[in-house]
């Protein structure tokens, strides 16, 4: 037991030293860790209260010391606002990246897995998902929804998974074409052990790095959508939201514009840089 | 040959009705009917009832799905608007030039920027211009499309004057949202191009050509590059699609009429025909385009030709 326990161990040393390489990634992971602590501890940093408090004399402040970001229209302290705001984009894009990925992973990992009629079935459906644009999915689904956080959730959910089968599909195939799959099935073990133990593991490498990527992606997409009103609605401090009220205020006050998307870009970039770093640790035959 | 195109054409017809009952699908669960939807819940029911007819409301909703694909088919009549009570086709013949020019400007910008520094960048490996073009491509991956179209507004709008900010009046008004589209596509096109790029370089003919002696100009021209571009030429309708959505998104940033516009004004005055007839419009298109570029596609990789003509004559 202890024996697996060390080894186990030094896999994680192996992987750290791999990653380390990569110095950009681990920039990215600095500003990972930062994103994350800013959302998790939002309400030390600055009270909520700050984000809703509407100070009359206050408004369309440029930045001062008072006001770090400045003020908005309503004299609300933008800072306050752009901090709790964090807690959205991290929420919506890990969220709807699990989602698609577990939804993926059963789909993806049968339809590999079993081939013959169940891959027939799911690949011609996934067709079909592929062929609408992600974008005009997620506004048909808000749409028929109505716009909210859930639904935006929703949304740019249901245009992940199409992708994420894809993928994982073709991972799983080139993985149960391996050697150990025939000896495991040759013992007996059922199907859903050999996909849940031995394929899925196996064919985690890729996975996981999508799934880094993806993050990134549907923080974008989330920001994009609220910002076009189909997305989190305001008076929530959601950075596409904030980005899309302070577009009228562009010529007077263009730094409403500036920080909101500064914190989009660097959270968005982080997720990519990790998953770039993810690519060289988890797998060195993938490296340039 | 021909087999395989008239394969793909045929499988597009199932493809197609999917797309369309998969839009149909999702915006039939929007809440309410036409006629409460227009005249308000405090209407008299007997008009909402009569309204509802007249939509076609009242039949179920196979029925309706098939009747509404009848007359796309055979009327090129994709609905009608509850706000303009006009055919929703005559608002997307009035809207969809500008999509489509945006989209196109883009895709090319994104083609000539993104390839062109992706061979560039994969030719001179872990040089300082090949580490600049991964960053650079990294940081507009990561950019929100709108919020670069927000910044170029502030710049070349504002501060500087050279460009209207608002509108699609002249070529003039393409400019920015074309750059705001077309960046962020060009980046991933550009990691896409110098890891295809890099992956033939690594090939055995590449050494074999090496081997022989050929200039290194002609071992990249002639070799790589023309087996490099395959796989960049597949995901062109990808690209198309991801354009599309930029576009969308950056018309609204622009004031720009388009497809964009229209279909979020529809959401927000719950004008479902509307919302279904372009998405459905943009959507068939898409779907064209992919089938296109896979024709295309088998036209220029000769493995695929080989592979059918092969296919052929052993199963003769």
């Amino acid at each position: 037991m202890s024996k697996k326990k060390s080894r186990k161990g030094e896999q994680i040393a192996e992987f750290w030293r791999r990653y380390r390489k990569n110095k950009t990634a681990v920039v990215g992971l600095v500003i990972l860790c930062l994103i994350v602590g800013i959302a998790i501890f939002a309400d030390l940093i600055v009270p909520y209260s700050k984000c809703i408090e509407q100070v009359g004399a206050d408004r369309l402040q440029w930045p001062s010391l008072k006001h770090p970001f400045g003020t908005d229209e309503l004299g609300r302290d933008l800072f306050a606002r752009v901090i709790h705001g964090s807690r959205y984009s991290l929420a919506i894009g890990i969220s709807t990246s699990l989602i698609a990925l577990a939804i993926g992973a059963v789909l993806g990992a049968s339809a590999g897995y079993f081939g013959g009629m169940v891959d027939n079935i799911i690949c011609r459906i996934v067709d079909v998902f592929m062929c609408v644009p992600p974008i005009l999915l997620s506004l048909a689904v808000v749409a028929a929804l109505g716009s909210s956080m859930r639904n935006l959730i929703i949304a740019i959910t249901v245009s992940c998974i199409p992708g994420n089968v894809r993928l994982i599909r073709s991972v799983v195939l080139t993985v149960a074409e391996q050697d150990y799959i025939e000896v495991a099935r040759s013992y007996g073990a059922s199907n859903a052990r050999i996909i849940f133990r031995y394929v899925l593991p196996n064919a985690m490498g890729p996975i996981i790095v999508n799934t880094t990527m993806s993050i990134s992606g549907m923080i974008l997409s989330a920001a994009g959508l609220s910002y076009i009103g189909m997305g989190v609605q305001p008076p929530s401090p959601e950075w596409g939201s904030l980005l899309s009220s302070a577009q009228t205020y562009i010529f007077t006050s263009p730094y409403m514009l500036i920080f909101p998307g500064i914190f989009i870009v660097l959270s968005s970039l982080s997720f990519n840089l990790v998953g770039d770093g993810l690519t060289d640790a988890l797998d060195p035959k993938l490296k340039d | 040959m021909y087999k395989y195109v008239l394969k793909r054409l045929l499988y597009m017809i199932p493809v197609l009705f999917g797309v369309a009952f998969l839009v149909f699908t999702i915006l039939s669960l929007t809440p309410g009917d036409p006629g409460t939807i227009i005249l308000g819940i405090t209407a008299d029911p007997e008009d909402i009832a009569a309204l509802n007819a007249e939509f076609g409301y009242d039949k179920p909703f196979l029925v309706r799905f098939f009747n509404y694909i009848g007359d796309i088919i055979f009327h090129f009549d994709l609905g009608t608007s509850y706000q303009s009570r006009e055919p929703v086709i005559n608002d997307i013949i009035a809207r969809f030039p500008n999509t489509l020019l945006l989209t196109i400007f883009s895709l090319s910008l994104a083609s000539i920027v993104g390839i062109t520094f992706g061979i560039i960048s994969a030719v001179r490996q872990y040089s300082v211009l090949d580490h600049t073009c991964v960053m650079v491509a990294l940081i507009f991956a990561s950019v929100p499309g709108f919020w670069l179209g927000l910044m170029l507004m502030l710049l070349f709008s504002l501060k500087l004057g050279w460009l209207p900010s608002y509108g699609a009046g002249s070529l003039k008004h393409f400019i920015l949202p074309t750059l705001t589209v077309g960046l962020s596509s060009a980046a991933s096109l550009l990691r896409l191009t110098r890891s295809a790029m890099l992956e033939t370089i690594r090939q055995e003919y590449i050494r074999t050509a090496k081997a022989k002696g050929a200039p290194q100009g002609r071992i990249i021209w002639k070799h790589a590059l023309r087996n490099a571009l395959l796989p960049v030429v597949t995901t062109l309708g990808t690209s198309f699609g991801a354009s599309l959505g930029g576009a969308i998104i950056a018309e609204t940033v622009f004031a720009m009429p388009g497809m964009g516009t229209l279909i979020t004004t529809a959401i927000r005055q719950k004008d479902v025909p509307v919302v279904m007839g372009s998405t459905l419009f943009l959507a068939l298109l898409f779907s064209l385009i992919i089938l296109l570029v896979d024709v295309l596609y088998a036209f220029i990789d000769p493995r695929i030709k080989v592979k059918y003509q092969n296919g052929g004559k052993s199963r003769e």
